[in-house]
């Protein structure tokens, strides 16, 4: 299907985009990557009445080491991720992102907004601690990536908010595993391990609504427990979901293997 | 909205809506109806371009988002003088297509893949090109035609 009309704004810069945001009043989406964007439009999901599209704001795309943490801008492709060397997690996690040419075009901070259920990146947000800066009418705030995923497909983001840039802790030891039924598909459940200042997180992905911390497993480390003690305690913890692609005791057992693989991987063992 | 792009070359001026997609564009401005539209919402891959030298998904993506970018479409594989490309060459002696439909994408797919690992293998292959879906080959053809293609490309070209 074809999307119904919209009006197009090129943004030249962040505030072009944002005042743009205000005066529609509501009825404003940002375009960056649309790679999760136009199929929503085009299956009419949703019709925005405005567009405001941020490929050409310049400074917005990037990867930038900075102390402990590197700073991703919102139009960081999710290609330039997988290259990008200064933080081994992010360019892990963005190998799983669809296809190449969903890749060549998706950003960062597309993924983070749109808050799929089975993204990578906001798993990786939630796994490492990160931060992100959001831009709206009346400046900048930042909050922490666990205060911004609200919901399925939903964020702490105002209607007329942008998020500029993320800024993801550098773990010293890391770990990530997804299960997908093919490469590229949406992921069934995914794991991050990530030890941040000293302390383990663990967080998974495509398991609820939004990424959450397997806190039973955090706990099961910190006493000095067994990886298979970990997973097993963050399992139980689970209360997944049934659906065509998996039972619940399916998706809890995957759960399970897959956090005792990130945790592997981050030689945690 | 006025729009320039280039597309196989050549430059091309239009007024496009902006819920127009590229893909839009290519077939219903351009003439170049290489470029086919299964899924329209990005899952199928036949509409696979490149877009400033990188694979996009022409349904993906609007017109005017193309405004001042280099387009290479299927039609852009071929010689002046209709001669084939070898990944075109390769497609039809390896059974890499049956009915056609996911064949421009696949082979811009591949074009992209070849120009970034002239010697991939078959798990990178398949890996590769797991975002194009064919519903007639049952994928072998389209491996053992990308493979052959790779080669025939290593080959150093006839002196000229």
């Amino acid at each position: 299907m074809k999307c119904a009309p919209f009006d197009y704004v090129r943004a030249a810069s962040v505030d072009e985009a944002v005042t743009t945001l205000s005066q529609a009043d509501g009825d404003g989406k940002i375009l960056a990557g649309g790679q999760s964007l136009v199929p929503v439009l085009a299956l009419r999901m949703a019709r925005p009445s405005v567009l405001v599209d941020v490929n050409r704001i310049p400074g917005l795309a990037g990867v930038t080491p900075e102390g402990d943490a590197v700073r991703v801008g919102a139009l960081t492709r999710h290609s330039a991720l997988v290259e990008q060397t200064h933080h081994p997690l992010l360019a892990d996690a963005a190998r799983w992102i669809g296809h190449t040419a969903i890749r060549a075009r998706g950003t960062a901070g597309g993924s983070i907004a749109h808050a799929d259920p089975s993204a990578e990146l906001p798993v990786v947000a939630v796994g490492t601690g990160a931060t992100v800066t959001v831009a709206g009418p009346g400046g900048t705030r930042q909050l922490a990536a666990e205060d911004l995923f609200v919901g399925a497909l939903m964020t702490d983001l105002a209607e007329d908010e942008m998020l500029t840039e993320v800024r993801f802790p550098l773990p010293t030891r890391w770990g990530f595993a997804e299960f997908a039924r093919r490469h590229g598909d949406f992921a069934l459940v995914m794991a991050v391990a990530a030890e941040v200042e000293g302390t383990v997180r663990v967080a998974l992905g495509g398991i609820g609504a939004v990424p959450v911390r397997a806190e039973a497993a955090e706990r099961v480390l910190a006493g000095g427990g067994s990886l298979r003690e970990a997973a097993a305690a963050a399992a139980e913890q689970l209360t997944p979901t049934a659906d065509l692609h998996g039972s619940a005791e399916f998706r809890r057992a995957i759960a399970a293997e897959m956090i005792r693989r990130a945790l592997t991987r981050a030689g945690l063992s | 909205m006025d729009i320039t792009f280039s597309v196989n070359g050549e430059r091309v001026h239009l007024d496009v809506e902006p819920r127009h997609t590229l893909a839009d564009a290519l077939r219903e401005e351009c003439g170049l109806t290489g470029t086919h539209l299964g899924c329209e919402h990005g899952v199928c891959g036949a509409c696979t371009v490149l877009v400033d030298g990188q694979p996009a998904r022409a349904c993906l993506m609007f017109a005017v988002q193309a405004d001042g970018a280099t387009v290479t479409t299927v039609e852009g594989l071929a010689g002046e003088d209709g001669e084939l490309h070898p990944l075109q060459e390769a497609f039809v002696a390896h059974h890499g297509l049956q009915c056609g439909f996911c064949t421009p994408g696949m082979l811009i797919s591949a074009l992209h893949l070849l120009e970034t690992d002239p010697e991939p293998d078959r798990e990178t292959i398949r890996t590769e090109m797991s975002g194009n879906i064919c519903r007639c080959t049952g994928y072998s053809g389209i491996v053992d035609a990308v493979e052959a293609a790779a080669g025939v490309l290593r080959e150093p070209g006839p002196a000229s």
